[in-house]
């Protein structure tokens, strides 16, 4: 049981499909219900997306957390429409953007809403941009072909979005090629590439994983202004936990692709519901641990073809009961006012209940996992989905 | 099959070796080119379950080794004596006494064409080897020393592929051709050695450009440090490196080689007559009229050398996509 | 303009090669041209003051190059200018080429993008399949079955090409490209395989662009540009391939009268024509590189 519902007990709201004119309802810009996403290999199906559910607002930024190979880049793709198919294929589920189940719409209709409507940046600048043509001419090509614009209006557009983002030198620069910018500068070209046709969501997938730290905060900074200027709604994708605690409303948390927990980021940080998210705070180092063990989730997510039975995390978690080796996986579900998550014991967790037993530590599960090899502790299948979320060839 | 770092792997096993993780590291990604220096059992192995599940892998390997021991032991494929003319029979279509006809001067075509084998696939194999050892030695030096010996054999090698390969073979051996009574092997190798002396920049680029990319590791620096020779820095860690291109490359070059053999005997300056050359074969045949009258004469040869040549590039082609991790 | 210093030492360094390989080392530059019989001392005397041959090895390749680069090119038997012979026949070599150069263009790159973007189906394995016999086969196989099947049995094109019309010289032209061809089209393939990978393809995807554009316009931009290079570089292999396809079909250019020339051991006409072929193809390397660096905005040029 999710919390977002369909449209269908909503009033019925006239989707004009004219550009520019969607119209979301109650502020509610994006819907994901349930999505599932398969892909075939040749050594097996490997279940990336498990049931996601989430919601996105007007104005509102949902950070998406989750290791390699939780699902997350996959999530941000099947959205979009930029599967890779085959060997991915969405087998349920629907997305809706304002209302309409877009999954459902024909390529045509699809591509219109793809950039327009809801725009996408990628992780690496460099790989991501054309190497060939113009940083101008990559920009401008959202006006030539969405907007019908000539070439020297889309071209002064190009140049007005570039200053926007504030690359110095527009005008000049505009006629540069990708490699000749540094990677920040990159960074805000494929931003300005993403906006130009003032989409109502955007997607960031890793912005800024590949960048420096004092760089990183230039561009977070940047996609919060936009955010604020334009009243957009922001899908942040990342494994950082540091970037996420600054700029997200809402927090949802993926593994072995599904949400096991969402909610309010400060909420979430402050007590977590979920064993997966106890993990990952728990292992941010504090000064004030000084002289202790680091500590970490032991093991490795699972190979996604080769999913363990029951919760999917309970190989290593740490408070895992027969109830959830066993046991069908637990669903997402309201565990506090605006809180879901997707564990047996979310509410002792919630508040510290001397009632919950540490099962098995870091040590054993680690120990557990050589000694049993239930899935290959490299998966391959893992591999894959790294290669899938980065999208680039594996080197 | 011994794996790229010379330990013996065990090939007969199907299952996925988990590697060992252990709490310092974290796991290595096996699919990818770099994994050759650290998982170098893991690729070959790969590689060879992916190669020996290919049909054509096995065509062309049979195909070569039909044609070796054509080389080496033509008598098994014929009785008949090649160097035997019966003008009378001059050519005569294919019949039940003699498979392929006979050509203008009486000879046995079959018998012919299965001895043609021999000094064909001589070259090829020779040429390969020449440029090989020649080429990978300038190329590791190259590599290693770096500095202005790299520039000027980098130089060098401009110039020679400054000139295309058949007008330099061309040009070399009419400055010192191949007479009547020039030996088999003498002529053999002449022709080897004027291929592999315009081929060998290639295999030369192909190593140094391993050596720089092996070099500036560190375990290569360790090694060095800890006082290994350069030889041995050299063998344990870059020639395994090198070694699947350079395999793909030789492999596909062989059969380049011996249709360069045939281009040139072709064009009257490589094998001449007696020895015994497909070149020869079917520049003999390749008369307006001739063809008209005795197409069996061009037609035969023409098969051989052609599936000799296939069988290499395509055994080499097969080979390349199998180590290629990309194209999984 | 730096790679046109470059290529300085290595044009020297190639046509010495050249040079010495015909006329330094032992073996006579004037055997042959008296017929059977070794020439009288006279001619010799003559023939070595004529070139020079008594003069130390590198004042003699200076020379020669000097009178190459006036367009002297030495003599032949019959007394005539190499230059001049080279000359008349230049035309209709080009003509092949150009022929050649069109058919492996127009061929081998759209059989390279059919097979690059059904990957995996049917049109790519026949691709893949027959260029690789093709590349298996030698040009002069090809071109003597050629002769024979379309030219003798089937009748739809002349066997010989003497007069060198563009009927005539349209199956030579075939045969010639088909190995460019073959490598054209597996380097299209390949590359336009790799550039549908790459991760601005998903970037275009996202911004709403047809499969046409992406694939039409910012693919193919990316995988024609080293297949472009090839094709100049290829020059060279066309040109071994003339001399086998002129020989083969009589057709009076350039090859032919390099086949004759050694044949008839002429060995100043065949220095020559090999030197002046080897600077065209060192030249035809200049301007790939150049255009390889107009057309790829990676690589700086200076």
């Amino acid at each position: 049981m999710t919390l977002s519902v369909g449209t269908s007990g909503k009033a019925e709201v006239e989707i004009l499909d004219t550009r520019g004119a969607w119209i979301p309802v109650d502020g509610l810009l994006l819907e994901v219900d349930q999505l599932q996403v398969e892909f075939r290999t040749r050594d097996g199906v490997a279940k990336a997306i498990n049931g996601v559910s989430f919601e996105l607002h007007e104005g509102e930024t949902l950070a998406i957390l989750g290791e390699s190979g939780s699902g997350k880049s996959v999530t941000a793709q099947a959205i979009m429409g930029i599967l890779d198919s085959p060997p991915g294929f969405v087998t349920g589920g629907e997305v809706r953007y304002c209302g309409k189940n877009i999954l459902a719409m024909s390529d045509e209709d699809r591509r219109r809403v793809r950039g327009p409507e809801i725009s996408m940046v990628f992780q690496d600048a460099l790989s991501a941009l054309n190497p060939v043509f113009s940083v101008g001419w990559q920009i401008a090509e959202m006006f030539r072909k969405h907007r019908a614009m000539n070439k020297s209006d889309s071209q002064a557009q190009a140049i007005r979005l570039m200053q926007r983002v504030q690359i110095p030198g527009a005008a000049q620069r505009a006629k540069a090629y990708p490699h000749q910018f540094s990677g920040g500068m990159r960074q805000r070209i494929m931003i300005a590439m993403a906006i130009a046709l003032d989409p109502a969501v955007l997607i960031a997938d890793e912005p800024t994983t590949a960048l420096d730290v004092t760089v990183q905060a230039q561009i977070m900074q940047l996609l919060a202004d936009l955010q604020r200027e334009r009243k957009m709604g922001l899908i942040l994708i990342t494994h950082d936990l540091g970037v996420v605690a600054d700029v997200a409303d809402r927090i949802a948390v993926m593994y072995a692709g599904r949400v096991v927990e969402q909610a309010d980021a400060f909420e979430l940080y402050a007590q977590p519901g979920h064993p997966y998210t106890k993990g990952l705070l728990d292992s941010i180092p504090r000064l004030d641990q000084k002289g202790e063990t680091l500590s970490a989730i032991g093991g490795l997510p699972p190979n996604l073809m080769h999913i363990p039975p029951g919760c999917p995390f309970n190989p290593r978690c740490h408070y895992a009961q027969d109830i959830c080796r066993v046991d069908p996986p637990p669903p997402l579900r309201e565990i506090a006012r605006h809180r879901l998550a997707a564990c047996h014991f979310s509410e002792l967790l919630l508040v510290h209940s001397p009632e919950l037993e540490v099962t098995q530590t870091t040590e054993e599960v680690e120990a557990h996992l050589e000694r049993e090899l239930q899935y290959p502790v490299t998966a391959e299948g893992l591999d894959y989905e790294e290669e899938v979320e980065r999208g680039a060839e594996p080197q | 099959m011994t794996d790229l770092r010379g330990e013996p792997a065990d090939l007969s096993s199907e299952a996925i070796v988990p590697l060992q993780v252990d709490a310092a590291s974290g796991p290595e990604q096996v699919v990818s080119e770099k994994a050759l220096e650290t998982g170098a059992r893991s690729l070959g192995a790969n590689a060879w379950r992916d190669v020996r599940g290919r049909p054509m892998f096995w065509i062309s390997l049979a195909l070569i080794l039909l044609f070796v021991v054509m080389a080496i032991f033509p008598q098994l494929f014929t009785g008949k004596d090649p160097a035997y003319a019966d003008l009378s029979k001059a050519r005569q279509k294919p019949s039940a006494e003699a498979w392929f006809g006979y050509d203008s001067q009486g000879y046995d075509v079959y018998a012919r064409t299965v001895y043609g084998a021999r000094a064909s696939v001589s070259v090829g194999i020779l040429a390969t080897m020449f440029s090989l050892i020649f080429g990978s030695v300038v190329g590791i030096i190259a590599g290693y020393r770096g500095g202005w010996l790299d520039s000027l054999i980098g130089r060098i090698a401009e110039i020679f592929l400054a000139i295309p390969l058949l007008l330099g073979g061309i040009l070399f051996l009419y400055t010192f051709p191949n007479e009547v009574d020039t030996p088999f092997a003498i002529a053999v190798g002449k022709v080897a050695l004027v291929i592999a002396l315009l081929a060998w920049p290639t295999i030369t680029r192909i190593m140094r450009s391993s050596v720089l990319q092996v070099k500036p590791n560190d375990y290569v620096q360790a090694a060095r440090a800890l006082g290994a020779s350069p030889i041995r820095v050299i063998t344990s860690h870059i020639v395994p490196n090198s070694l699947a291109s350079v395999i793909v490359v030789s492999t596909i070059n062989l059969g380049v080689f011996i249709a360069i053999e045939a281009s040139l005997s072709f064009l009257g300056v490589g094998l001449q007559p007696p020895v015994i050359s497909w070149g020869n074969m079917i520049s003999d045949a390749s008369g307006i009229g001739l063809i008209r009258l005795a197409p069996h004469m061009l037609l035969f040869p023409s098969l051989f050398l052609s599936l000799t040549v296939l069988s290499f590039i395509m055994l080499g082609d097969v080979v390349r996509d199998a180590l290629d991790p990309r194209l999984r | 303009m730096r790679r046109l210093l470059q290529m300085i030492p290595v044009i020297i360094g190639a046509t010495f090669l050249i040079f010495v390989m015909v006329f330094a080392l032992p073996g006579d530059p004037v055997q042959g041209r008296c017929g059977e019989r070794p020439c009288p001392p006279s001619y010799v005397a003559a023939f070595n003051k004529e070139y020079n041959l008594d003069k130390p090895l590198v004042v003699q390749y200076l020379l020669y190059m000097g009178n190459v680069l006036q367009g002297d090119l030495g003599k032949t038997f019959n007394g005539n200018s190499v230059a001049h012979e080279l000359a008349i026949r230049f035309p209709t070599t080009i003509k092949l080429a150009v022929m050649a150069i069109i058919v492996e263009i127009v061929i081998g790159i759209s059989a390279g993008i059919l097979a690059g973007m059904r990957r995996g189906r049917f049109v790519d394995s026949l691709v893949t399949v027959s260029t690789l016999v093709v590349i298996s086969v030698p040009v002069f196989v090809i071109g003597s079955l050629a002769q024979l099947i379309f030219g003798v049995k089937l009748g739809w094109f002349p066997v010989t090409a003497l007069k060198g019309t563009f009927y005539e010289l349209i199956m030579p032209a075939f045969v010639l490209a088909s190995l460019s061809l073959a490598y054209v089209a597996r380097l299209m393939r390949t590359n336009l395989v790799e550039n549908l990978r790459a991760d601005y393809v998903r970037t275009a995807r996202a911004k709403g662009l047809s499969q046409a554009r992406t694939v039409g316009i910012h693919t193919l931009r990316n995988s024609l540009i080293p297949v472009i290079t090839y094709i100049g570089i290829d020059l060279g292999a066309l040109m071994g391939g003339a001399i086998i396809t002129e020989r083969i079909f009589n057709v009076n250019g350039v090859g032919n009268f390099l086949y004759r020339s050694i044949h008839q051991k002429d060995g100043v006409a065949v220095v020559g024509t090999i030197t002046c072929l080897v600077l065209i193809f060192l030249l035809a390397n200049l301007v790939v590189d150049i255009l390889y660096g107009v057309l790829d905005p990676r690589i700086s040029n200076d």
